[in-house]
C-alpha cells in the first residue's frame, strides 16, 4: 500500500493537536503567549489539513478510502492494525471535528481558566482523538481514538466544572464507560462471528457482504452495538447523563462532547452497525422507532419544562439525536444521509449554544432563564449569534439542520409503513421552536426581571469581545455553508452511501427509494 | 585461553544440568551473600549499601537471564529428570518475578526508612520469594511444586508480619499463617489423594511416579471418570486458588493486605498472584487436562463470583490498602476468565502474561504512591489522605492517576490492552457468560478507581491542618515511578513495545 504524502498529512491531523497537548502539558512555566501560539497550531491545523484533503478527495473511489494509511503497532495477531483514511461519510465528520475544534479552542484560549496550559492540553488530546475516530478505517482504533477523547472530558468537567461536577463527572464516566463496553464487546464480536481475521472496517465490509452473518447472530450484535453506541448518543431512555453533564461541563468540553464526540455513536451505528449488519437493523426496527421517539417527543416536552439554560441546551441536544436516529431506521440513502447532514448540523448548532450559554452568563451571572431579560439591549451581537444559533436548532431552512431533517422526513414518507412516523416527527419540530423562541424571549428580550435590571445597568454588562466573536463566527459560517450548500458534502455521500445501503428487495417494505432528493431540495431554494 | 574455556563450559553443561537454573543459584548466593555482608560492613555503611546491594545484584541477574535465554520456540525443555521444565512462558515470567522483586526491593528501601526494623533479612526474603518463585513456574512435578510454594509461602509468613512492633501486621502475619497453613495442608491432601489412586495397579495407566505431570496426565486421562481424582484435582485447584485469593479463598486478603507492609503487599498482590496463576495454567492443561470437561464449569464459577466479589466489596472500602486488595480479587477473576479460555484457545496463555505485565506495571506505581505518602502507621491509609493530592504533590497524583487507569482498563494506558487480548480471547473461546460478568466487574471498578482519582483531583480544598509529613523524593524516585508509568502508556499506544503475543 503506498504511503502518499496526503496520508501523512491525514496522520498530522491527530499527531499536531496530541504534540502541541504534550508541549502545553509539560511546559508548564511557558508563558502565556507562547503557550497561545503552540495551542493555536494544534487547534488550527486539524481544520487546515481537512479542507486540504476535502480538496484533493477523490470521490469515485466509492466502497473505498482516501489517503490510507496502514501501520503495525503490535496488535497485528488479532488483526488490528493503524488504518487510516477518510471516505464520503467521514469526510464531513472529520471536518466539523475540525471546524468545531477550532472554534473551542479560540474560545478556550481566552478564558479565564485556572491553570490553563492543562486545560488546553487536554482540550487538544480531545481534538487529537476526535480527529482520529474519524480518521479510522480499522474499528478497534475507531473505538480506541474515541476513548482517547472521552478521557480527557471527564477531567474537564471534574476539574473545571461548575457546581455538582463531583457527581455529574462521575456519573457520566459510568454511563459512558457502559455504552463503550458494549460497542467494544460488540466490534469485537462481529471480529470473532465474521471469521475474517481483521478489524479492518473495509475487510470486514468485503467478507460479510460475501458471507453475511446468520440473522439470530447480526441482532445479536447489532443488539450490542445499539445500545452501546445509543447509550453513548443518549438514546431514551439512556440519556440521563447528558444534560446533567453538560449543564457542568466547561464549555470546550461540552461543545467538544456535545458537538462531536456524541455524533461517534450515530458515525457507528451509519458506518459499522447498518451496512455490516442490516438483518439486525431490520429486527430492531420498530424499537428503535419508539425510541426515537421517545427521544423526540418525552425528551422534547422534559426540554420545554427547563429553566436552566445549560440544562435546556443539554436536552434539546438529546432531543435531536433522535431525527437521526429515525434517519437511520429507515435504512434509505435519503434517510441516512439525512442523517449525517443532520449530524454535522447539528454538532455545529449545539456547539455555537453552548458556547453562547457561557457567554451569556459572563453577562448575567445566572443560567435561570426567568431571572433573565432585556439582555439585548446591552448585547445586541450576543442575541444576534444566539438567535441565529436557535434559528438553526429548530430547522429553519438556511442552515444545515434544515436539510437534515427534510430529508429524513422526506425518507420517512417515502414508504408506507414508515408514514405515520412523520406525524409525530414533526411535533419536536413545534416543540423545539416553543422552547428555542421562549429561550430568546426570556433572556434578551423583554422586561428585565426583578434585580436583573439593576445588574443589567452596571458597565461590567458587554457585548461579545473579539475573543468571543472569532469562534462563533467560525461556527455560523459553517453552518451557513452546510444550509446553502449541502451538495458539498452530500453529492459524495450519496454514491458511497448508495454502496452502503443497497436497495434490498429480500425485505418486503423497503421499496426502492429514488436517490438523490437532497439535491433537489438544494435546487428549490437556489432558485 | 578462551577456547579452553569454551570447551571447559560446553563439556560441564553438557553433563551437568544446573546452569540451567543459574540465576535461582545466584539470587540465593546474593540473599545469604548480604545476610554475611551486614555482619562484615560497619552499620553505617551496610545500611545504604545492602538495598543498593539487593537491586543492582538483581537487575544484574535478570540481565544475564534475558541475555542468556534462548528461544524455546514452543518446545518444552525437561531438566533434572524432569522436575523442571523450561518454555518460552517459564522463561518470561522468571524476568517478570526478577523485575516484581527488584521493585519491591525499592519499595522496600522507603518503606524502612519510615521504620526503625532490621533491614538485610527484609532483602534477603524478598529475593529468596523470587527464587522460589522462579522454580515454582517451572516445576513439572508435584514434589518441586510443594517444595518451591512451601518456600515461597514461608518467606511470606515472616515478611507479612514484619513491622513487628505494629498490631495489625502481626494480626495479619497469623492470619496469613494460619489460613496459608491450611491451604498448603489442603493442596498437600490433593496431592496426595492422586498419588494414591494414580498408583492403585487395578487401574489403567497407573504410575511409579505419578507426581510427575507428564505420568499423571497420563493416568487422568485414562480415568477422568474417578471420584478420587476428581476430589484430589479440586483440592489441588482449591489450594492454588487461595494464593490467586479466588472466591471462596479470598477472605484472608483484605487483613493481609492492609496489615502487611506496603512493599510486601505489592509482592503478594503481584507476583505472588501471577506465580499461582502460572502455576494453574500448567496444571490446567498439563496433568489435570483430562479433566477439563469437569473443572470448566467449577473454574467458570469460581472466576464469575471473584469478579463480582471483589469488585462489589471494593465499592465501599475508604482504606487504600484494603482497596487496593479487594480490587486484586477482582482482577484475580478476570486473570480466571483468560486461564480457562486458555484451554481452548492456544494464544490465551500469553494474553494473561500480558495482563499480568500490564497489571505489575499499573500496582507498582499505585503501591509505589502509596509507599511514599504512608507515614509511619503504614497500616492506616485511608482516602481521605489523598484529597486535593493533585495540588500538593503534582508529580504523585499524576503517577496514581495513570496507574489506577490502567487498572481500570482506560484507553490509552496498558491496562486497556490488557482487558482486550483477554476480552478477544474469550470471545473466541464462546465464553460469553463469563465475558458479560467481566463487563459488569470493569464498570463497577471505574466507580472506585475513578473515586480514588477523583479525591486527588476534584477533592474540595483541603484545610493546610492535615499533617502531611513531607518525604524526601529524590530524581530516583522520580524516575523509577515515570518509568513505570511510560511503560503503561508506552505498552497503551504501541503494545508492540511487549513483545509477548506472538
Amino acid at each position: 500500500m503506498e504511503h502518499d504524502t496526503n496520508s501523512l498529512i491525514l496522520l498530522a491531523a491527530i499527531l499536531v493537536p496530541l504534540l502541541s497537548g504534550v508541549i502545553a502539558l509539560l511546559g508548564g512555566r511557558l508563558n502565556t503567549s507562547a503557550l497561545r501560539s503552540i495551542s493555536a497550531l494544534g487547534f488550527g491545523i486539524p481544520l487546515i489539513i481537512g479542507i486540504y484533503l476535502f480538496c484533493h478527495f477523490d470521490a469515485s473511489l466509492v466502497g473505498e478510502y482516501n489517503f490510507e494509511l496502514r501501520a503495525p503497532t503490535g496488535l497485528e495477531s488479532i488483526g488490528i492494525y493503524l488504518h487510516l483514511g477518510l471516505n464520503a461519510i467521514s469526510l464531513p465528520l472529520f471536518l466539523l471535528a475540525g471546524v468545531v475544534g477550532l472554534a473551542a479552542g479560540l474560545y478556550a484560549m481566552n478564558s479565564k481558566a485556572e491553570r490553563l496550559n492543562l486545560y488546553l492540553a487536554l482540550l487538544l488530546f480531545m481534538l487529537g482523538g476526535l480527529m482520529g475516530t474519524f480518521a479510522s478505517v480499522d474499528v478497534f482504533f475507531f473505538y480506541f481514538f474515541h476513548e482517547f477523547a472521552l478521557i480527557p472530558t471527564f477531567i474537564m468537567i471534574g476539574m473545571w466544572g461548575g457546581a455538582g461536577r463531583r457527581g455529574a463527572a462521575i456519573e457520566m464516566t459510568i454511563y459512558l464507560t457502559v455504552g463503550a463496553l458494549l460497542s467494544l464487546l460488540g466490534l469485537i464480536a462481529l471480529y470473532v462471528q465474521s471469521g475474517v481475521d481483521s478489524f479492518s472496517l473495509l475487510e470486514l465490509r468485503n467478507y460479510l457482504h460475501e458471507k453475511p452473518l446468520g440473522e439470530t447472530v447480526q441482532s445479536n450484535i447489532f443488539a450490542l452495538l445499539l445500545f452501546g453506541f445509543g447509550i453513548l448518543v443518549s438514546l431514551f431512555p439512556f440519556h440521563s447523563w447528558a444534560p446533567k453533564g453538560y449543564a457542568v461541563a466547561p464549555s470546550g468540553a461540552a461543545m467538544l462532547h456535545a458537538g462531536v464526540l456524541k455524533k461517534f455513536g450515530l458515525y457507528g451505528l451509519l458506518q459499522i452497525a447498518y451496512p455490516l449488519l442490516p438483518a439486525g437493523g431490520e429486527h430492531w426496527f420498530s424499537l428503535i422507532v419508539w425510541l426515537a421517539l421517545g427521544n423526540i417527543l418525552f425528551i422534547g416536552l422534559v426540554t420545554i419544562a427547563q429553566k436552566d439554560l445549560k440544562m435546556m441546551l443539554g436536552y434539546s441536544s438529546v432531543m435531536h439525536m433522535g431525527y437521526a436516529f429515525l434517519g437511520l431506521a429507515t435504512f434509505s440513502v435519503v434517510g441516512v444521509g439525512g442523517a449525517l447532514l443532520m449530524m454535522v448540523a447539528h454538532g455545529l448548532s449545539v456547539a455555537l449554544l453552548f458556547m453562547l450559554a457561557t457567554c451569556i452568563y459572563h453577562r448575567s451571572q445566572t443560567f435561570d432563564m426567568s431571572a433573565m431579560g432585556g439582555l439585548a439591549t446591552k448585547a445586541p451581537v450576543l442575541a444576534a449569534f444566539f438567535v441565529a444559533g436557535t434559528m438553526a436548532s429548530i430547522g429553519l431552512p438556511g442552515f444545515g439542520n434544515f436539510w437534515g431533517e427534510f430529508t429524513i422526513f422526506a425518507a420517512l414518507a417515502e414508504t408506507q409503513h414508515t408514514r405515520w412516523i412523520v406525524a409525530p416527527a414533526a411535533i419536536g419540530i413545534i416543540i423545539s421552536a416553543i422552547y428555542g423562541l421562549r429561550a430568546v424571549a426570556n433572556i434578551f428580550f423583554g422586561q428585565p426581571k426583578e434585580g436583573f435590571a439593576a445588574h443589567l445597568e452596571s458597565d461590567s454588562v458587554v457585548d461579545m469581545k473579539l475573543s468571543e466573536k472569532l469562534p462563533a463566527l467560525v461556527l455560523i459560517v459553517a453552518l451557513v455553508i452546510t444550509g446553502l450548500f449541502p451538495r458539498l458534502l452530500s453529492d459524495n455521500a450519496n454514491s458511497e452511501l448508495t454502496n452502503l445501503y443497497p436497495v434490498q428487495d429480500t425485505l418486503p417494505h423497503h421499496e426502492a427509494i429514488a436517490l438523490p432528493s437532497t439535491t433537489d431540495g438544494h435546487k428549490e431554494l437556489t432558485h | 585461553m578462551n577456547d579452553l574455556l569454551a570447551e571447559f563450559l560446553r563439556g560441564f553443561t553438557a553433563t551437568n544440568e544446573w546452569t540451567v537454573i543459574i540465576p535461582e543459584i545466584m539470587l540465593a548466593i546474593l540473599a545469604l551473600g548480604m545476610l554475611g555482608a551486614e555482619m562484615v560492613l560497619p552499620k553505617k555503611s551496610a545500611q545504604s549499601l545492602i538495598p543498593r546491594l539487593a537491586m543492582w545484584g538483581q537487575a544484574l541477574i535478570l540481565v544475564i537471564l534475558v541475555t542468556a535465554g534462548c528461544s524455546y520456540g514452543g518446545d518444552v525443555k525437561s531438566y533434572f529428570s524432569g522436575m523442571i521444565e523450561q518454555t518460552d512462558v517459564t522463561h518470561m515470567m522468571r524476568a517478570f518475578f526478577l523485575v516484581c522483586s527488584i521493585l519491591v526491593c525499592y519499595l522496600g528501601q522507603i518503606y524502612l526508612s519510615k521504620q526503625t526494623l532490621a533491614k538485610t533479612e527484609f532483602y534477603h526474603l524478598v529475593i529468596i520469594i523470587a527464587a522460589a518463585m522462579m522454580l515454582l513456574v517451572q516445576s513439572a512435578h508435584f514434589v518441586m511444586l510443594f517444595v518451591a510454594l512451601e518456600t515461597v509461602t514461608v518467606a511470606f509468613y515472616v515478611l507479612v508480619a514484619y513491622c513487628r512492633n505494629n498490631s495489625l501486621s502481626l494480626e495479619a502475619g497469623l492470619k496469613y499463617l494460619v489460613l496459608g497453613a491450611l491451604s498448603s495442608g489442603i493442596l498437600l491432601f490433593g496431592i496426595v489423594l492422586l498419588y494414591g489412586v494414580a498408583g492403585n495397579p487395578e487401574l489403567a495407566g497407573s504410575s511409579h511416579d505419578s507426581l510427575a505431570y507428564g505420568e499423571l496426565a497420563h493416568f487422568i486421562n485414562l480415568n477422568a471418570d474417578n471420584l478420587l481424582v476428581k476430589v484430589g484435582a479440586l483440592l489441588v485447584i482449591a489450594g492454588v486458588c487461595f494464593k490467586i485469593g479466588a472466591v471462596p479463598f479470598q477472605i484472608w486478603v483484605p487483613d493481609v493486605y492492609q496489615g502487611a507492609p506496603t512493599p510486601v503487599t505489592a509482592y503478594l498482590a503481584v507476583a505472588s498472584k501471577a506465580a499461582g496463576f502460572i502455576v494453574l495454567l500448567k496444571l490446567l492443561t498439563g496433568p489435570l487436562a483430562g479433566l477439563s470437561e469437569f473443572l470448566v464449569p467449577v473454574l467458570s464459577v469460581i472466576a464469575a463470583v471473584t469478579i463480582l466479589f471483589g469488585n462489589i466489596t471494593a465499592v465501599t472500602q475508604r482504606n487504600v490498602k484494603r482497596l487496593m486488595g479487594l480490587s486484586g480479587i477482582a482482577h484475580a477473576g478476570y486473570l480466571l476468565v483468560g486461564v480457562i479460555a486458555a484451554l481452548t484457545i492456544d494464544w490465551a496463555v500469553y494474553a494473561v502474561i500480558f495482563y499480568l505485565v500490564t497489571y505489575l506495571l499499573a500496582s507498582f506505581a499505585v503501591f509505589g504512591v502509596m509507599a511514599h505518602l504512608a507515614n509511619s502507621a503504614d497500616a492506616n491509609q485511608e482516602l481521605e489522605h489523598y484529597q486535593d493530592l493533585a495540588r500538593r504533590r503534582p508529580f504523585l497524583s499524576g503517577i496514581l492517576a495513570c496507574g489506577l487507569g490502567s487498572l481500570a482498563g482506560i484507553p490509552p494506558l496498558g491496562g486497556f490492552i490488557g482487558k482486550l487480548f483477554l476480552f478477544v480471547a474469550a470471545f473466541q473461546a464462546g465464553l460469553y457468560g463469563l465475558l458479560a460478568v467481566s463487563v459488569i466487574g470493569v464498570v463497577i471498578s471505574i466507580y472506585y478507581y475513578f473515586g480514588w482519582i477523583r479525591e486527588c483531583y476534584f477533592g474540595a480544598q483541603l484545610a493546610e491542618t492535615e499533617t502531611v509529613e513531607p518525604v524526601p523524593f529524590l530524581s530516583a524516585d522520580r524516575l523509577m515511578l515515570g518509568a513505570l508509568v511510560v511503560g503503561t502508556v508506552a505498552i497503551g499506544l504501541v503494545p508492540a513495545v511487549l513483545p509477548i503475543i506472538p
